[in-house]
C-alpha cells in the first residue's frame, strides 16, 4: 500500500464511523484512528533475547446527544465492529447527564492551515540488521571496562504508522509520523563484590539516520552505570539542586499539569487564579513551537481538531496563558487555548550557561541525576522524591550519591530557579538544558 | 457450559478455527530448537463510568481481542500478534515469531488435552451484566450524596466504577488446552475539600475478581467516602514530615506495598536468572529478619491479583518467598524456570495477547506475627507511623525502594500524635528487611485496587502485610 492509500483509508475509516453515528441518532461525534507497525529486538550478553513484531491498530470515538456524551473503543476497524462500538457509545450517551460544556470544540477553531511538519520516516530494518546493531552497541558497554560485569541488554526499535482525526463539523485529518530509538543498560559490580550499579544510555529520533552510532550508545551506557559505583548516602541538609536536562524536563511538566485544564477547574491546583501573575523568575521565557520540523511533539492541531499556535507560557517569569482543552475552558469560562493533547514542543530560553558554568555557579550541592517514585500533590505543590546523583563542591563532582530523598514545594521551586543551561538534550520532547533550584531539603543519614 | 466450552465458543469457533487448524500453526510455529511455544487468544470487554459535579460525567465502552503468537528457543522469544484472530494472521505471526527457533523440521502437537480440571476461583458471569446501566450510575450518586453530606467541607467529589470481562483460550505446544474467564471490577472516590481558604483531596476504594453488586453492599460505598473524606480532613491538618533516618512504623494492609518494592520485583525469576536483581543468587541465606515469612499467592478466591491458572496455563499456588527470614524461592513463569532448573510457579502473566509473559506477582503479602499493633506503637519513643502509601518504586539491582506516604503520624513517646505531609520513604531493600524488629498479629490484604507496572505493562495485583516496626528508613521530609 502506498502511503496515500493508508492515509484515505483511515480517512474514509473516520467517516463511515459519523455516518455511523448519525444514523444512529448522534447529534455530533468525533473520532480518532491509529493503525502503525514496527520490530522491536532486545539482546543480552551477545544473544538475541527477544524478536518481536508489532502491529497496532485503534479507534476511539465519542457521541455526543445534544449535551450528553458516551465513548468507546476497539481495536478491530471492521464495518461490524465499528457499528457495535457506535452503538455501544450511543447506549451509553442515553445515561449520562446533560452536560453544557461538553461537545465538539467550536467550528470556527478547526485547523485549517495542515503544513508537512516532515515527521514520517519510516525504517526499513531487517531483523539481521536490527540484532547486529544492538549486539554491537552491547558489546561496546561491555567491552568498555573490566568492571561492567552484567547486562539488561541492549534494545531497538522502530515504528511507523497514521493517526487520523475526524469530527462532524467537517473536520478531518491524517498525520504520518514514525520513531526509532537504540538503547543499552548495563551493570558494574562494586569493588568489594557486595553491591551493584545500573545505569543506561539511548538515542531517539524520527529518523533513523539521525541516531548516534551503536558504538557511542554503549559506550556512554558503560560510562554513566561506573559513575555510580561507590555511592554513598549524604546527611541531612539543605542544598542547591541542578537538574540534568531530562530531569528538568519533568520538572517544568509539574508547571504543564498546574496550569493544566483538567487541574485548574477541579480547583486541584497550587496555581489556581495564577494568570497574570508571577510564578517563575524575570528571566523565565517558556514557549511553545508546534511547527518545529521533525519535532517530537509538533502537530498542526490538537486531539480536538483545534488549531495550534506559537505562543508564550511564561514570559518575564508571568504566567501568558493556562493550557485548556475544549472541555476545561468552557467550564471557567473561557476560550480552548488548544491543548486537549498538552503544549507542542515546550522550550525554556537558557540563561547562557553551558553544564560546566552551570557547575561553577552551583558550587557545592547536588547533581540530580535520577528520580524514583511519584510523591507530590498538585492540590499544595508538596514535593518529596527519592533521589540519586553526585555530590558538587567547588563547581567539581565529588562522588555518587544514592538513597537520599529531596522535598520542597513546587511553588518555591520555580521562584527559586537560578539559571536554565544551554546543555539542550535533543532526545527529549521538552527543549530544556539543565535547571539549578537555589535550594531544598536533602534527607540522607 | 465449563471455562473451555466457553472459551472455544467465544475465541475458536466464530473465526472458523479448531485443534486441526492449530495444528497446522504449530507446524509452521515449532522447530527441533523450539522449547516452548504458545497461541495466546484473549477476549476483553470493559465498561467505565464517571461522576463529577454530581452528575455522570462520561462513560466509555472499550472492545478489545486478538491473539499473541510465541516461540522460545533457549533464552531467546520470538513473538507476533494480530488484534485479528483468523487463520491467515495466526500464520502469518507464526512465521515470524519462528524466524529465531525455526529450523527445518517440523513441530505437530501430537494430541490435544483440555485442562478442565482446575477449580475456578471466581465466577466466569460477566460483571457488565450483573448491574443495570441505572444501578451502575446509582452507585455513583450514592458515593456523591453520601460524601457531600459526610463533611460540610467537600467541594467536589469524583467517583468512577469500572467492569472489565475477559476470556482467554491458551494452546501451547505440548498440547495442552487451557482457558479462563476472568470478571474484575473496581470503584474508587476521590474527594477534595475546603477549609478555611486550604484545599486537599483523598481517595479509596476497592473491587476484586466478581460482580458490581459487591459494591451494593450494605456500607461499601460508605466506607470509602468515610476513608477518603477522613484522609482529605486529616491532610488539611498535616505538619511538616521529619527530614533523616527515622524508626517507622507502618500500617497493616496496603501498606503491602513496602514488600512489593522491596522484596517481590527482586524475587522475580526473569531479574535473579539474569542476575541482575539485588537477591540474585541468594537462595537459603538469611535476607530479613527472623519471623518474616513472606508469601506470592495467587490462589484467593475473588482477590483483584488471583488468577486461576496464569497467562501461560498453570494453575496459580501459594508460594513461599522468605521463610523465617531464609530466603526460599522465586516468582517464576515458564521460560526462566526451564533455563534455571525449575517449575513454573503459576507467575507467568501478561497484559494482553499483545505483550510477552513475564514472571509477575499475584496477592503478596506478609504473615502475621505476635505483637500487638498497641504495643508495637507503644515500644516507639520517637518515629513516624506511616499508616497509608501512595504508589512506590523499586530499582532491583541497587536495591533501593520508594514508596509515599500519604497519610503519616508523628509517634512522640510511643503516642500516635500529629499528622505530617505526604513523604517519600527512601530504603534499601534487603537492608530493610532485616531491620523489622516487631511484626503486628493483624493481618491484612488491601481493598482490591493495586496495579503493578513492569516493562510496560500493567497488571492487577494485591498486596497485605500486618503492622511493622522498621528500625530505620529515610524519610522525605523538610522538617529538620
Amino acid at each position: 500500500m502506498t502511503i496515500q492509500t493508508s492515509k484515505d483509508d483511515l480517512i474514509a475509516l473516520t467517516q463511515v464511523v459519523l455516518a455511523e453515528a448519525k444514523k444512529q441518532g448522534a447529534t455530533s461525534a468525533e473520532v480518532g484512528i491509529s493503525r502503525g507497525d514496527g520490530l522491536s529486538v532486545d539482546v543480552r550478553m551477545a544473544e538475541i533475547d527477544k524478536l518481536e513484531y508489532f502491529r497496532d491498530q485503534g479507534l476511539g470515538l465519542t457521541v455526543y446527544f445534544d449535551n450528553a456524551q458516551g465513548a468507546a473503543s476497539t481495536g478491530d476497524l471492521s464495518t461490524d465492529a465499528i457499528r457495535d462500538a457506535v452503538r455501544a457509545a450511543c447506549n451509553i450517551a442515553r445515561y449520562t447527564s446533560e452536560d453544557e460544556c461538553l461537545g465538539l470544540a467550536d467550528a470556527e477553531l478547526m485547523a485549517t492551515n495542515l503544513p508537512d511538519l516532515d515527521l514520517y520516516h519510516p525504517w526499513n530494518l531487517s531483523a539481521e540488521e536490527a540484532i547486529e546493531t544492538s549486539i554491537n552497541c552491547e558489546n561496546a558497554a561491555r567491552n568498555h571496562d573490566a568492571r561492567i560485569t552484567n547486562s539488561d541488554g541492549a534494545s531497538i526499535s522502530t515504528y511507523s504508522g497514521f493517526s487520523a482525526y475526524a469530527n462532524s463539523h467537517g473536520f478531518a485529518d491524517v498525520n504520518a509520523s514514525s520513531s526509532h530509538s537504540l538503547s543499552c543498560s548495563v551493570i558494574a559490580n562494586e569493588a568489594n563484590g557486595e553491591g551493584m550499579q545500573r545505569d543506561y544510555w539511548y538515542t531517539s529520533s524520527r529518523l533513523a539516520e539521525r541516531l548516534d552510532s551503536a558504538e557511542s550508545v554503549g559506550r556512554m551506557a558503560a560510562e554513566k552505570t561506573l559513575e555510580r559505583l561507590d555511592a554513598r548516602k549524604l546527611s541531612s541538609c539543605e542544598a542547591p539542586v541542578m537538574y540534568i536536562p531530562q530531569l528538568a524536563a519533568g520538572l517544568l511538566g509539574h508547571y504543564k499539569s498546574a496550569v493544566g485544564g483538567g487541574s485548574l477547574y477541579r480547583k486541584a491546583s497550587f496555581l489556581v487564579d495564577s494568570l497574570g501573575t508571577q510564578v517563575f523568575p524575570e528571566f523565565m521565557h517558556l514557549y511553545e513551537q508546534p511547527f518545529i520540523l521533525q519535532g517530537a511533539h509538533s502537530a498542526a492541531y490538537d486531539g480536538e481538531g483545534v488549531a495550534t499556535r506559537e505562543r508564550d507560557i511564561i514570559k518575564n517569569g508571568i504566567v501568558q496563558t493556562y493550557l485548556l482543552s475544549t472541555y476545561s475552558a468552557r467550564k471557567m469560562g473561557l476560550k480552548t487555548t488548544g491543548h486537549a493533547s498538552g503544549v507542542h514542543n515546550l522550550t525554556a530560553a537558557s540563561t547562557g550557561q553551558n553544564y560546566g558554568e552551570m557547575l561553577r555557579l552551583m558550587d557545592t550541592g547536588l547533581l540530580l541525576t535520577g528520580l524514583i517514585g511519584s510523591g507530590i500533590n498538585g492540590i499544595t505543590g508538596d514535593y518529596s522524591r527519592g533521589a540519586t546523583g553526585f555530590w558538587v563542591e567547588g563547581g567539581v563532582i565529588q562522588y555518587p550519591v544514592e538513597e537520599i530523598t529531596i522535598a520542597g514545594n513546587l511553588k518555591d521551586m520555580f521562584a527559586n530557579i537560578v539559571a536554565v543551561g544551554n546543555d539542550l538534550d535533543d532526545r527529549i520532547g521538552t527543549r530544556t538544558g539543565s535547571i539549578l533550584v537555589e535550594k531544598m531539603m536533602i534527607s540522607g543519614e | 457450559m465449563n471455562l473451555m466450552d466457553i472459551a472455544e465458543a467465544n475465541l475458536l469457533t466464530p473465526y472458523g478455527l479448531d485443534t486441526n487448524k492449530l495444528d497446522r500453526v504449530f507446524d509452521h510455529l515449532v522447530g527441533s530448537k523450539t522449547d516452548l511455544a504458545d497461541l495466546y487468544f484473549q477476549s476483553k470487554r470493559s465498561e467505565g463510568w464517571v461522576l463529577e459535579d454530581s452528575i455522570i460525567k462520561s462513560g466509555s465502552y472499550s472492545i478489545s481481542q486478538g491473539v499473541g503468537v510465541r516461540a522460545v528457543s533457549g533464552e531467546k522469544s520470538g513473538f507476533a500478534y494480530s488484534d485479528e484472530i483468523s487463520m491467515d494472521a495466526l500464520l502469518a505471526s507464526a512465521k515470524s515469531a519462528s524466524a529465531i527457533s525455526k529450523a527445518g523440521q517440523n513441530g505437530r502437537v501430537q494430541s490435544w488435552h483440555r485442562q478442565n480440571a482446575f477449580a475456578p476461583l471466581y465466577t466466569p458471569d460477566n460483571p457488565l451484566d450483573t448491574l443495570t446501566e441505572s444501578e451502575k450510575i446509582e452507585l455513583l450518586r450514592l458515593a456523591d450524596t453520601t460524601a457531600r453530606a459526610a463533611s460540610p467541607y467537600v467541594e467536589q467529589v469524583i467517583a468512577n466504577v469500572v467492569a472489565v470481562h475477559e476470556t482467554i483460550l491458551i494452546a501451547d505446544h505440548n498440547g495442552h488446552l487451557s482457558a479462563d474467564v476472568r470478571p474484575l471490577v473496581r470503584m474508587s472516590v476521590t474527594v477534595i475539600i475546603e477549609k478555611d481558604g486550604k484545599r486537599e483531596s483523598a481517595g479509596s476504594g476497592g473491587g476484586g475478581r466478581f460482580g458490581l453488586n459487591y459494591f451494593t453492599e450494605a456500607g461499601r460505598i460508605k466506607g470509602y467516602v468515610d476513608d477518603a473524606v477522613r484522609l482529605a480532613l486529616i491532610k488539611l491538618e498535616a505538619v511538616d514530615a521529619p527530614m533523616g533516618e527515622q524508626i517507622v512504623v507502618l500500617g497493616n494492609g496496603w501498606p503491602g506495598v513496602l514488600l512489593h518494592e522491596a522484596v517481590g520485583h527482586g524475587l522475580e525469576g526473569d531479574f535473579n536468572r539474569k542476575g541482575t536483581s539485588a537477591f540474585s543468587g541468594r537462595i537459603g541465606e538469611q535476607v530479613a529478619s527472623k519471623g518474616v515469612t513472606v508469601v506470592d499467592n495467587g490462589t484467593m478466591p475473588d482477590r483483584r491479583g488471583s488468577l486461576t491458572i496464569d497467562d501461560e496455563g498453570v494453575p496459580t499456588q501459594c508460594t513461599t518467598l522468605i521463610e523465617d527470614g531464609i530466603l526460599k524461592g522465586y516468582m517464576q513463569d515458564k521460560m526462566n524456570a526451564g533455563l534455571m532448573g525449575g517449575e513454573s510457579t503459576g507467575n507467568g502473566r501478561r497484559e494482553s495477547y499483545d505483550s510477552l509473559p513475564m514472571p509477575r506477582m499475584t496477592n503478596t503479602y506478609m504473615l502475621a506475627g505476635e505483637y500487638d499493633p498497641e504495643e508495637i506503637m507503644s515500644s516507639v519513643k520517637n518515629g513516624l507511623y506511616a499508616a497509608n502509601f501512595g504508589g512506590g518504586q523499586v530499582d532491583i539491582t541497587s536495591g533501593k525502594f520508594v514508596f509515599s506516604a500519604s497519610e503519616a503520624y508523628l509517634i512522640e513517646n510511643g503516642k500516635v500524635t500529629r499528622p505530617v505531609k505526604g513523604a517519600t520513604l527512601i530504603g534499601n531493600g534487603p537492608e530493610i528487611m532485616n531491620r523489622i524488629s516487631m511484626i503486628g498479629n493483624d493481618l491484612e490484604l488491601d481493598g482490591g485496587i493495586g496495579v503493578c507496572g513492569k516493562a510496560g505493562q500493567s497488571v492487577p495485583v494485591g498486596v497485605g502485610q500486618p503492622t511493622l516496626r522498621v528500625d530505620g528508613l529515610t524519610v522525605g521530609g523538610t522538617a529538620g
